[in-house]
Formats: C-alpha cells, sequence, structure tokens
C-alpha cells in the first residue's frame, strides 16, 4: 500500500471525504459562476452539505457543461496558478478541457503512485509505458505515477509496435502500461517477429485501461504475457488515469479520499445503494483547478464497500459494463458519434447519411464511416472522390484523434445492407466489460 | 448557336459501388427504358468505379437511373469522328495540347466505314476553347445528334 489511507477504517474515510466535500463545495460556489447558479436552481446552499450523505442533494455535471465552459469556464483557480491543461476530444467539435495546479498534480501523482503499489513497482523496475503521451492524460498520468514510486520510466508513447518490443526486451521492462487490446497485438507481433515472450522479456505486471475489456481479453493478455493483470480506470474529467486501479484480489478500488463514488439510475439520477447496477456518478473532492461535482460518467457498474482481502478498506467498483449514452471506445479513444456528423456536415453538400462501422483488425479496432455519395458531391472522376475521402479521412483524425476509414457508398446502400436506419454497427466481440 | 451548344454532347456518369450485380442492374434500367447505349467507358479505384455512357436519351436516362437510387450527373463532353489509322488520335490530343487543354479523359469506339469517334472531357471552363481547337485544326466535331437517336 502506497497510503495508509488506503486501509483506513470506514468512520475515518467518511469524516476526510465530508470535510473535502464541505470545503469544495463552497470553494466552487464562491469561484465558479457556473455552480452557484445550479446550487440555486437546486435550492441548495453549501451549508446544506454536512456530510457525504448529503452528495444526493447536489446538482449533476455533465460532459455537455464542459463543452458549454470551454475553455476555462468551470476552472476554480485562476490561469496564473494552473501548470498543466489537457483535453480530450468532445462530443460535438468542441474538445472537453481540463486543468491542473500544482497541487492537482501531486494529487494525481498520489493516485497513480497507488496504481503501480497494486503490483508492487518501485525502484529497480522498468516500466515500458505504450500509452498516448500528449493532450490525452494516458500517457502522462502513468509516467508521473511510475517516476513517483521510483521506477525507471520509458515513455514510449503509441504506435511502432517492433520498436517497442525491441525497447521491451533491450531495456528489459518489468510493466507493462496500455490499452489491453494493445497489449494482446504486442504480444501477437512479438511471436510474429520470431520472439519467446516467456524467454525475451521480464514483464512480471501489465496496468491496462482506457477502454472495455471483456473477461476473455483480459485472460487472453495475461496468458499471452504470463503476468499479473491490473485493471486501472479513470477519465480526464476527474483526472484522468488514476481513479481506481485493481488490486491483487481483482478489485477495482476507488481511490474515494479524492473522488467520492455514487452510482445512480440514468434515466431517474436517483441514488441506488451498493451492489446495484447503474450509472457511475464521481465527485472530485481534492482538485483545485477543475473540482467537479457529480459527474456523470456514463459508465455502467456497481459498487462494493466489503473490505478486501489486500487489505484495502477503499470501495470497490466492477468492471464497466457498458455505457448509458452513445460513446464508443475506438482503441481506448473516446468516439461520439455526433463528432462523425459534425466532420460530415463541414462538408458542403455532404449527405448526413452515414454509418459507422466498428470491427476487430486483429485484436485492435477499426472504425470504417460509410457515407453515402449523393448528386451535389458526386463528381465526374476518380481523383475527386478519392480526394473527398481523403479529405473526409485527414478531417476525422483532426477532429476524432483516430485513424478512420471513409468509405464511400452509394444512396440508400446503407439502409439495404443495414435494415433500417442504423448508424452504428459494432462488430467487435468486445462491446462491453462483463 | 455557340459552338458549345452545337457540339456539346451529354455524358451519363454513374457512381457505383465495387458490389456484385450493380452493373446489371443499371443496365438492366437502361435496358427496360429501352434506352440505347452508343459509348461507354468505366473508371475504377479499389473500392468505387464511374460508367460514363454516352446514350440516345440522356434526360431520359438520367430520370431513369436517379428515380432507381443511382447517384448520377449529366456532364458536357465532346466527340471528334477521325479516320480509322494510325495517327488520328494523336492528332487531336496534339490539337488540345496545342490550346493548352488538359485531357480529365477520353475513349472512343469504331464506327462505320473506316472512321473512329473519340470521346472527350476537358475541364469545364476549357471545353470551349477545346472545341474551337479542335474545329480550327480541321478536325471533325460530331454533332450531339450522332448519338441522340
Amino acid at each position: 500500500m502506497w497510503n495508509s489511507i488506503e486501509g483506513a477504517p470506514r468512520e475515518a474515510m467518511e469524516a476526510l471525504q465530508a470535510r473535502r466535500l464541505r470545503d469544495m463545495v463552497s470553494r466552487v460556489h464562491h469561484l465558479v459562476p457556473f455552480y452557484r447558479e445550479r446550487f440555486r436552481e437546486a435550492g441548495v446552499s453549501p451549508a446544506d452539505i454536512v456530510s457525504v450523505s448529503d452528495l444526493a442533494r447536489l446538482p449533476f455535471t455533465t460532459k455537455q457543461d464542459l463543452r458549454d465552459h470551454y475553455p476555462f469556464g468551470l476552472f476554480a483557480a485562476p490561469l496564473s496558478q494552473v501548470v498543466r491543461i489537457h483535453s480530450s476530444s468532445g462530443t460535438t467539435g468542441k474538445p472537453t478541457v481540463v486543468g491542473y495546479t500544482a497541487h492537482d498534480l501531486d494529487v494525481w501523482k498520489e493516485v497513480m503512485a497507488r496504481t503501480f503499489r497494486m503490483a508492487g513497482v518501485g525502484p529497480g523496475d522498468v516500466v515500458h509505458n505504450a500509452y498516448g503521451y500528449g493532450l490525452f492524460t494516458g500517457g502522462l498520468g502513468f509516467h508521473y505515477g511510475a517516476e513517483a514510486v521510483g521506477a525507471a520510466i520509458i515513455p514510449s508513447g503509441g504506435g511502432f509496435t517492433k520498436r517497442q518490443l525491441l525497447l521491451m526486451k533491450d531495456f528489459g521492462a518489468t510493466v507493462l502500461c496500455c490499452t489491453p487490446s494493445f497489449a494482446l497485438h504486442l504480444s501477437e507481433v512479438a511471436r510474429e517477429e520470431g520472439y519467446s515472450i516467456r524467454e525475451d522479456f521480464r514483464i512480471r505486471a501489465g496496468f491496462f485501461g482506457a477502454e472495455p475489456a471483456s473477461e476473455g481479453l483480459r485472460a487472453a493478455v495475461r496468458d499471452a504475457w504470463g503476468i499479473e493483470y491490473h485493471e486501472t480506470y479513470g477519465l480526464s474529467e476527474i483526472i484522468g488515469p488514476g481513479v481506481a486501479a485493481s488490486c491483487p484480489h481483482g478489485r477495482l478500488h476507488i481511490n474515494e479520499d479524492h473522488f467520492l463514488p455514487e452510482v445512480i439510475d440514468p434515466a431517474t439520477g436517483q441514488p441506488l445503494p451498493y451492489g446495484e447496477e447503474g450509472e457511475l456518478v464521481l465527485t472530485t473532492v481534492s482538485k483545485q483547478a477543475l473540482p467537479i461535482i457529480r459527474y456523470r460518467t456514463r459508465d455502467i457498474t456497481c459498487l462494493h464497500p466489503e473490505p478486501c482481502p489486500c487489505g484495502r478498506t477503499l470501495i470497490s467498483m466492477e468492471s464497466v459494463k457498458g455505457r448509458s449514452d452513445d460513446m464508443l471506445i475506438v482503441n481506448g479513444v473516446n468516439v461520439f458519434p455526433s463528432q462523425v456528423e459534425h466532420v460530415l456536415t463541414k462538408v458542403e453538400g455532404l449527405t448526413p447519411n452515414y454509418v459507422i462501422v466498428l470491427e476487430k483488425k486483429g485484436v485492435l479496432d477499426r472504425l470504417e464511416v460509410w457515407v453515402e455519395v449523393d448528386e451535389r458531391t458526386f463528381d465526374d472522376g476518380i481523383g475527386a472522390l478519392e480526394g473527398l475521402k481523403k479529405r473526409l479521412e485527414s478531417e476525422m483524425l483532426n477532429e476524432l484523434y483516430i485513424n478512420v476509414r471513409v468509405k464511400l457508398v452509394e444512396p440508400k446502400t446503407l439502409e439495404r445492407s443495414m435494415g433500417k436506419a442504423q448508424r452504428i454497427v459494432d462488430k467487435r466481440e468486445v462491446k462491453t466489460a462483463s | 448557336m455557340s459552338i458549345k451548344e452545337r457540339y456539346a454532347v451529354k455524358q451519363l456518369s454513374i457512381f457505383l459501388e465495387n458490389r456484385k450485380g450493380r452493373l446489371l442492374e443499371v443496365t438492366e434500367a437502361l435496358k427496360n427504358a429501352d434506352i440505347n447505349i452508343r459509348a461507354l467507358a468505366m473508371a475504377e479505384s479499389a473500392e468505387f468505379g464511374i460508367l460514363r455512357l454516352v446514350v440516345n436519351n440522356p434526360e431520359l436516362a438520367r430520370n431513369i437511373l436517379s428515380s432507381g437510387g443511382f447517384t448520377v450527373r449529366l456532364q458536357d463532353v465532346f466527340a471528334v469522328e477521325v479516320d480509322d489509322t494510325p495517327g488520328s488520335f494523336c492528332g487531336v490530343v496534339r490539337a488540345l495540347s496545342n490550346a493548352d487543354v488538359n485531357i480529365d479523359y477520353t475513349y472512343a469506339f469504331v464506327g462505320g466505314s473506316h472512321k473512329a469517334v473519340l470521346v472527350f472531357r476537358v475541364p469545364e471552363e476549357l471545353l470551349e476553347k477545346a472545341l474551337v481547337a479542335v474545329r480550327d485544326a480541321g478536325l471533325g466535331l460530331v454533332a450531339p445528334q450522332f448519338f441522340y437517336r
């Protein structure tokens, strides 16, 4: 255990949570006009919030709220105190922006250190980090966590699979961090390249997250590498990776001294008792730059408060079972159908008739967008059509942060092949974690 | 009557996915409407193709195909009749080249009595210039009535 709070008695935890919650609520009420207004609408004042059980009196915050206050409208710290800004793709064009003060980065480092300690990672370990660096929170989140526990970090980032394998072998990496599907992809390429996974690599544990993984995929990664599989859960709006991580007993512990979890009925917004499945709602109680009250994660899960044999008393959540909205997770990147539509409508004359087709190409996801070509867009020339396709692909990359294959199809093809107006065809075997 | 009005020929371009049976559907629709195909060319890429047709009744053909769910466009091309002998094609291309007219694409068919007909598509804004260049080179432009019958 990295911090004794992870095994603290319930009363101590709740007392800490209540104190932090009160501070945070009065802070956002004072500093963020959005929250002041929302509190007023909900008829609640900071004085009403005494204990964690009062959480349900507070209004929800959604991704849309973040977007509506792009870029810094929900920040509770002046920009002069912000030392890092990350951003993820938004639902309709505008990205969501998250900021961190130096204190926030310490919180992040702390929860990521706890994550790494789930596998006892520390000095002497070599952590190969294949999460994307950059605006995505994955890369830097794991990076600073590994440094905090004293491990040597290899900031590999995504892509270049063969070179990654070479570095993992030559640098003697002991810990692997990436999406579960990339972990499996790495093992397959390793085999193709003639590596002996057991003899050539020293990987003993992995931290896998950013996308849902079925038990089948998890088992495949575990077996392919012969390692301890640690699941990680997080979202940039809350902090990035580090919201929860699984212990050697496979329980996904939430760092609830920083992020208060609730599970609600997504239809009514009513809190549900422990053990019941619903949408996870998180409240940050220690962050300064972007504190968020009751954030609707849209992730479906349930909570279990029972203490764990690992010694942690932190509440645990089940692996995410699905989404309560139409968000897709493609190789770890969040994609909304509305983003695809946004790109298409930017191209003059293009029919908004499209279908998103998700497939597995090997073990990785492939996203195709089938777009109908109508008489306004159809230019008599292969070059013009290829140009349209290229332009759409590059706009999609720009907007969605992932490679999308665009396929131009005839009108009515979509209904013909799909049977009905259906925007998303997910042919991936692993759709949700279960 | 401008040279464009006299010699522009309406060509149908039909967007086709590379899918089994699709070409059959186009040709059947035309057959059922009693439309005669006078010239054709097919352009293809890995995923789709463009079928280009000169037919005896382009407006009718367009309506038939359009209501049949095809993506169709009508565009202006022009045709030149040449002797079916070596160098004839070269002569037309040279005339266009001398006039700085780019050719988007061209296709041809063999006509009657040792003649061949060449169809050219050039950028819209260069069509008039192309027609003048071909005419001034003493080459035989083909009036659309040749096809529309």
